[in-house]
């Protein structure tokens, strides 16, 4: 196995998680629980690839899916925080109707049930020098730019608070609401990106293409205990076992579907607390009457 | 609370959602350049308008009818099962491996019995995991049962693509013993659809949960619990083993729905059969208001929805129903709590 060729490949996955799971620490430290980074994913997905088909550039693709993902992600907003509805149920309804606003403009846009035709995106994706994907990059940096905002700025200041004391947070004059607002924009944003570059690299929207990678992101999230960097940390993890079972198809020592599940249950033995405890912002999912 | 302020609370949700429904419904549908009237009669006429239609609706409402009761069982606690997937899933393959265990020979009666058992012990092995990781560690069960999908599909997958499959498919071989009869073989309107006498097991079990939850005792814990665990636990109740209980008769019961497609329909286990019913289970279990004869209903109008996608599929692209869905879970979702204020808003003011 080529070390260099390993890492990039585990780059590559782990991009679209990076994205998703910077979008999800965000909502979820404001207090909104972000079950719906799957949706905003698929539609970021669908998004790009409707905005670079039609124009020809994936940069239009980009903005599109960004849109797309922030849309689902302003109705997210509206019904859990002006309307209160429960942000779990709202944000299963939510995957839904990605899955299914992006199956029937499919059918819509390109006449298919499956699959998107084949857009551009950007160059091939790795090169010795380094990554000609500027998608990439981006996603590299948003941990950081992610981890910067919510402990070195004022509004990230305001999204801790609305996580953990919204009454504090009201008292001293802060709308709790608007923070949230912004936050789940945020998320919606970051997780399109995601998916943007699930297609872009792609060249193609496919029915469900996101596979369940917004609940490893939201894995991520809650494995790197609601911070920017161990959650992106995580995810390089999760995208290492994944690229470590791609690499080793072939060799049947260990099964795909074993390797499938790691995520799934390092977050469960991170919430049991058998390796430390999962403390979840204190007001996450709570609705204030 | 008066009846009367009890049944708009419970009816205006569900309308105002059907209307905000219909209303995106006749968008998608005008996008496509057809008349919303002529296509919700082809709806119509293709689901409740012939028996075939109707047989098929009946079918999807049971596997629907299992998973929302399951849903609704542990949000009576205060639990959120949406691990409804992994555990019918699970029901229904040891429901297939009991079957294709006994031999032919053994008296129908039986052999259903015992599919039927070993598939409510599957789904509640698979609830119980979550209920024992909250009630031990105060692991939250949303997330665990989010989490539990993912590796019991997988582990499933494992076991049915790697060393139970007949050869070029994903399924078991055909089972022989516990085969459950279908209406058609009652009633020959029902000719090619496939419902079948599951429809009678959910019946049964909806019925034994109204009666668990409203006239027994464990029952009452359970809604205690839901309502005011803290009270709950004041009052003598213990909640850990309450929140036990809900979760894994939750499970067990998504697990039996497992019945439905395996020895109902296509006597072998599939991978992927379960594939979106238990989230759906959620959507009929929030638009039932968590009454086991609402669910019924809602599970009869979800059925109805997905059936009359295929009706429509020529002038309108079924998808179109995938849409709807999401629309009337997050307009139930949305309307409940609204509704609620508005009407408590009124009787303040009534009040003073």
């Amino acid at each position: 196995m080529n070390p260099l060729s390993f890492l990039a490949q585990m780059i590559r996955i782990a991009i679209p998680y990076l994205f998703a799971a910077s979008g999800g620490v965000v909502a979820e430290r404001s207090g909104i629980v972000s079950l719906t980074l799957e949706g905003f994913m698929l539609g970021g997905a669908f998004g790009a690839v409707v905005g670079t088909n039609y124009s020809g550039n994936p940069w239009v693709g980009v903005l599109t899916g960004m849109l797309v993902g922030l849309a689902f992600a302003l109705i997210h907003a509206v019904c859990t925080i002006r309307y209160r509805a429960d942000q779990v149920v709202v944000g299963v309804a939510i995957n839904l109707l990605a899955i299914g606003v992006t199956r029937f403009f499919l059918k819509l846009f390109f006449a298919s049930s499956s699959n998107s035709p084949r857009v551009a995106g950007f160059g091939g994706n790795i090169k010795l020098g380094g990554f000609d994907n500027p998608l990439l990059w981006l996603g590299l940096v948003v941990p950081m730019a992610v981890a910067y905002l919510i402990y070195r700025t004022p509004f990230g200041l305001r999204v801790r608070a609305a996580g953990e004391h919204p009454d504090a947070a009201e008292s001293v004059g802060v709308s709790v609401k608007r923070v949230r607002y912004v936050a789940v924009a945020i998320s919606g944003i970051l997780a399109g990106l995601g998916g943007v570059y699930l297609a872009l690299d792609q060249h193609q929207f496919t029915d469900q293409m996101t596979a369940g990678r917004g609940f490893i992101a939201i894995s991520a999230v809650i494995f790197g205990r609601w911070d920017p960097i161990r959650a992106a940390l995580a995810c390089l993890l999760f995208a290492a076992a994944e690229t470590f079972q791609i690499q080793l198809q072939g060799n049947h020592a260990i099964a795909s579907q074993f390797i499938e599940m790691i995520p799934y249950v390092l977050v469960i033995i991170a919430l049991a607390g058998l390796v430390g405890r999962a403390v979840p912002p204190a007001a996450l999912g709570k609705v204030e009457d | 609370m008066p009846w009367g302020e009890r049944a708009q609370e419970a009816l205006i949700p569900p309308l105002v959602a059907l209307l905000i429904a219909l209303i995106c419904g006749d968008l998608l549908i005008l996008s496509y350049g057809q008349s919303p009237a002529g296509v919700y009669r082809l709806l119509l006429e293709g689901t409740w308008g012939n028996a075939y239609g109707f047989g098929q609706v009946l079918y999807k409402a049971t596997t629907l009818a299992f998973t929302g009761l399951a849903v609704s069982f542990g949000l009576r606690a205060g639990l959120f099962n949406i691990g409804g997937e992994s555990q019918l899933a699970a029901g229904g393959f040891a429901a297939a491996l009991t079957g294709l265990a006994l031999p032919v020979a053994t008296p129908l009666i039986i052999a259903l019995i015992l599919c039927i058992v070993a598939a409510g012990c599957a789904g509640g092995v698979v609830g119980a995991v979550p209920a024992y990781l909250k009630t031990r560690f105060g692991a939250h069960e949303v997330i665990v049962t989010i989490m539990l999908n993912f590796i019991v599909l997988a582990l499933l997958n494992w076991f049915i693509a790697g060393h139970l499959h007949v050869p070029e498919t994903l399924h078991t071989p055909e089972i022989h013993a516990g085969v459950l009869p279908r209406l058609s073989d009652l009633s020959p309107t029902f000719h090619g659809s496939a419902a079948n006498l599951a429809l009678v097991v959910a019946l049964f079990v909806a019925v034994a949960v109204w009666f668990y939850l409203f006239r027994a005792k464990g029952g009452y814990e359970l809604r205690a619990v839901g309502l005011q665990p803290d009270a709950a636990e004041y009052g003598g109740i213990s909640v850990g083993r309450v929140w036990m209980r809900a979760l894994t008769f939750s499970g067990v019961i998504a697990g039996i729905g497992g019945i439905n497609y395996v020895l109902g329909y296509k006597h072998y286990y599939e991978d992927g059969f379960a594939s979106g019913a238990g989230f759906l289970g959620i959507a009929v279990a929030l638009v039932g208001r968590n009454h086991p004869f609402g669910v019924l209903l809602a599970a009869f109008f979800f059925a109805t929805l997905s059936q009359g996608g295929l009706a429509i599929h020529a002038f309108v692209p079924k998808q179109m129903m995938d849409v709807l869905q999401g629309v009337v879970i997050i307009a139930v979702a949305t309307a409940v709590p609204e509704v609620r204020r508005v009407l408590r808003g009124a009787r303040k003011m009534s009040d003073t």
